[in-house]
């Protein structure tokens, strides 16, 4: 086994670390946190300007996974407003994959240039877990379809340009087999998008499709065909981009907190032993995190489809960032309540921070339980519980 | 980047899983214990050149790797062989750094060991392979000794290894100062990651006997691995399994970087670390939670059976712990690696590894 990145990977993570060097800063972190919007678009743009963004698109352009997952794995480590790039770099990779010439030249063009932006319409507030259950409908109308529903937590509604958005298109069949995909154009009338607060820093939205009507041309895949587009875009977002080192900046924070904070107890407090042996489990599972994510990407640069890998991975990560957060928070005391721009808060706040956003990782882009069957029924072989 | 095995690797893999299946397995260490030894297996063992194969080919050994010995505990591990092979592969390498690997290390005549923990004066204490070792190599102050003594009464324990304390006055030098002090520290942290590395074999089996088990123990009239608690469970293995094994290999690979002179890198803040000494306690304490957790949670839904001498998860459980804590108190050597990781060995709280080396 070898685990240097190679060449390539090497130096292209120079490249991106120059980038963040001079982009990312302070006012572009504080930022997403006061507006709750994880996307940047000027940010996003320098870095297709710098030649940075053609090699987020899974599978599009000379980048393989692994170089995916250095992007990403370098954004997040820096703490960089990337969630909304990876939903957009994500749809731009299922449009690769499965879109017709019409999108090529209508949405992954313009997605390269990191002015626009896509969410994910999936989620409907009676359907997260059971995704394949979802109601919201199209029906043909002559050469149109026209769309009537709801979709819940469709994260950067309110900033995107396009939604990709499952539907039902025949109620008749099981219920996997009757979802169609669109890519809905943001500024088609009849659609309202509403903002749903959370108990972090960042928002959501509720979006509502009243009569929407738009051409067959926008449809991702065939009719029916819905959930193998599902199936493409899962791998994506259960693969390389970002979610599985949100420890990394945590440690950090933490550690310059603890270098300049006095122990009760005398010195600094980074010489409190319970404080050094969590710090060092907060390492390891901070490397674990990262060769279970690099392991995923490696299937995907080798030909594979790495799904079982990336719950493995996102289960082992989300699960621990959780249990550092909450070793962290009891041992900051009353300082480590206080939040951003509180005087005396702990490590700047950051530790609130990583408290109220911790949980939510667990729970989108599929809960720990829904990965655990994941891997409970194709990696274990056990008997279907449901 | 290239997580496969070399096709060597893979030979090595596929010839030692045969041998480990034919000469030891659950039923061969029951047999042995308590005393955690199979002479006739080692016997077999040094038919196939095991315990030599780490040696460099100029010390007369076959040349294997750190990489290509953790694919042997692995497989060791897994069947739970009651052979002291890791140690001896570590201390026959530590021997030939020194000049001092004679031909019955290499062939496994003399059952080589390491006092991988700090002395009490000049007494060992619950020595890993004390009870079969009759070469023994320890560091004293700053020299590195050995003795030939006949190996010590075994002590009962836990996990049925051949654990005993050892004496070592009079115990003639191989050599002394910062060499003695820097190979030492280089073949325990060879330790760390073979011993990492049958841990991962050990959670790796205690996995499987345990899916195995609930797809075919039925209760309520079906089978308790088609209940979801028992599901989840089990679920959480796999990612902790991988990801030891994987933290396991990527230290041998630093360990195989770090003998030809490529240094590691130490960046905590960057999530980039490279240095074999991290990597190899990362590799421990790892391996150690995924064999302790996944034998706990396999013995767990066996239910009353588990319990029962009768079945082999109790035998993977005791050992998960034995090899687990043997060297140290896992988060000691959690902080230990914190004080790798911020650069700074002579912090607060060095640990007794470092303390006694010291
Ligand atoms: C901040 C935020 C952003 C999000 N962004 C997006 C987005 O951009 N686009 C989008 O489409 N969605 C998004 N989501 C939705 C997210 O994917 C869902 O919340 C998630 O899939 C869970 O669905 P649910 O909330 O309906 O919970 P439910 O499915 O109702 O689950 C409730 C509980 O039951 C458990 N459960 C459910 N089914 C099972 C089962 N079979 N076995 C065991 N336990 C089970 C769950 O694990 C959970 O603990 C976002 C959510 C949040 C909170």
């Amino acid at each position: 086994m070898d685990f240097s990145l190679g060449e390539r990977a090497e130096s292209f993570r120079t490249e991106v670390r120059a980038f963040l060097g001079e982009h990312l800063t302070p006012t572009v972190i504080q930022q997403m946190h006061t507006t709750g919007t994880f996307n940047n678009k000027d940010f996003n743009s320098a870095l297709a300007e710098a030649g940075l963004l053609a090699g987020a698109v899974p599978g599009y352009g000379n980048r393989d996974p692994i170089e995916l997952y250095v992007l990403f794995n370098e954004l997040e480590k820096a703490g960089a407003p990337y969630e909304g790039l990876a939903v957009t770099m994500l749809v731009a990779g299922v449009v690769h994959a499965v879109g017709t010439e019409f999108h090529h030249n209508e949405v992954l063009k313009p997605l390269l240039t990191g002015r626009y932006t896509c969410c994910l319409g999936y989620s409907e507030p009676d359907h997260g877990s059971d995704v394949a259950a979802i109601t919201t409908r199209a029906i043909r109308d002559g050469k149109d379809w026209v769309i009537d529903g709801q979709k819940m937590w469709t994260t950067m509604a309110h900033e995107a340009d396009w939604v990709i958005l499952l539907t039902r298109t025949n109620p008749d069949v099981p219920k996997h087999k009757g979802l169609t995909m669109f890519l809905v154009p943001m500024d088609l009338p009849g659609i309202e998008i509403q903002p749903v607060a959370t108990m972090a820093t960042e928002r959501t939205n509720a979006t509502f499709y009243d009569g929407v009507r738009l051409g067959d041309q926008w449809r991702l895949g065939e009719v029916d065909g819905g959930w193998n587009v599902m199936g493409v875009a899962l791998a994506f977002e259960r693969g390389v981009m970002g979610g599985t080192n949100p420890a990394v900046p945590l440690l950090r924070h933490i550690r310059d907190w603890a270098a300049n904070t006095p122990s009760p107890e005398g010195g600094p407090l980074l010489d409190d032993p319970l404080l050094r042996e969590r710090m060092g489990r907060t390492a390891i599972a901070n490397q674990v995190s990262q060769l279970l994510t690099l392991r995923a990407a490696w299937i995907a640069a080798t030909g594979g489809l790495p799904g079982l890998e990336g719950s493995m991975a996102k289960l082992y990560a989300t699960e621990r960032y959780q249990q550092a957060v909450g070793w962290f928070q009891q041992m900051a005391g009353a300082e480590g309540l206080l939040s951003f721009g509180a005087s005396h808060a702990a490590a700047n706040g950051w530790i609130d921070y990583d408290g109220r956003h911790s949980p939510v990782m667990t729970i989108y882009g599929g809960t720990t339980e829904i990965n655990r069957n994941n891997v409970a029924e194709r990696h274990l072989g056990l008997p279907r519980a449901r | 980047m290239d997580l496969n095995l070399t096709e060597d690797q893979e030979t090595i893999r596929d010839v030692f899983a045969a041998f480990f299946d034919r000469e030891t397995g659950p039923e061969r260490a029951r047999a042995a214990e308590p005393f955690g030894f199979d002479s006739d297996a080692w016997d077999r063992l040094k038919e196939t050149g095991a315990p030599g194969m780490g040696v460099p080919e100029a010390a007369g050994g076959a040349g294997a790797s750190l990489a290509d010995l953790v694919v042997v505990a692995t497989e060791a591990g897994a069947r739970i062989a009651p052979l002291p092979l890791i140690d001896h592969q570590v201390t026959a390498r530590l021997l030939a750094t020194v000049g001092a690997c004679d031909a019955n290390v290499l062939s496994g005549a003399t059952i080589a060991g390491l006092v991988v923990r700090p002395m009490d004066g000049e007494i060992a204490r619950t020595v890993p392979t004390g009870s079969v070792a009759n070469f023994l190599i320890a560091l004293v102050d700053d020299r590195l000794v050995a003795t030939n003594a006949p190996p010590g009464n075994h002590l009962p324990n836990h996990g049925c290894l051949p654990l005993a304390h050892r004496d070592f006055a009079g115990a003639a030098v191989l050599t002394e100062g910062a060499e003695a002090v820097a190979a030492h520290r280089r073949a325990v942290d060879e330790w760390r990651t073979l011993t990492a590395a049958t841990l991962v074999g050990i959670a790796r089996e205690a996995l499987v006997l345990g899916v195995e088990y609930v797809k075919h123990r039925a209760q309520f009239g079906r089978p308790v691995g088609s209940f979801q608690a028992i599901q989840h469970l089990l679920a959480d293995l796999p990612g902790l399994i991988d990801g030891a094994h994987l933290l396991t290999a990527k230290a041998a690979w630093a360990g195989d970087r770090s003998s030809v002179g490529i240094l590691g890198i130490l960046d905590v803040d960057a999530n980039d670390v490279t240095d074999f000494a991290a990597l190899a306690a990362m590799a421990l304490v790892a391996a150690g939670e995924a064999a302790t957790v996944a034998t706990d949670r396999s013995l767990h839904v066996h239910g009353g059976y588990g319990f029962s001498e009768e079945y082999d998860i109790q035998l993977y459980y005791r050992r998960a712990r034995g090899l687990s804590y043997l060297l140290d108190d896992p988060a000691r050597e959690c902080r230990r690696l914190f004080s790798i990781l911020l650069n700074d060995p002579d912090g607060l709280h060095k640990s007794s590894q470092e303390a006694g080396q010291h």
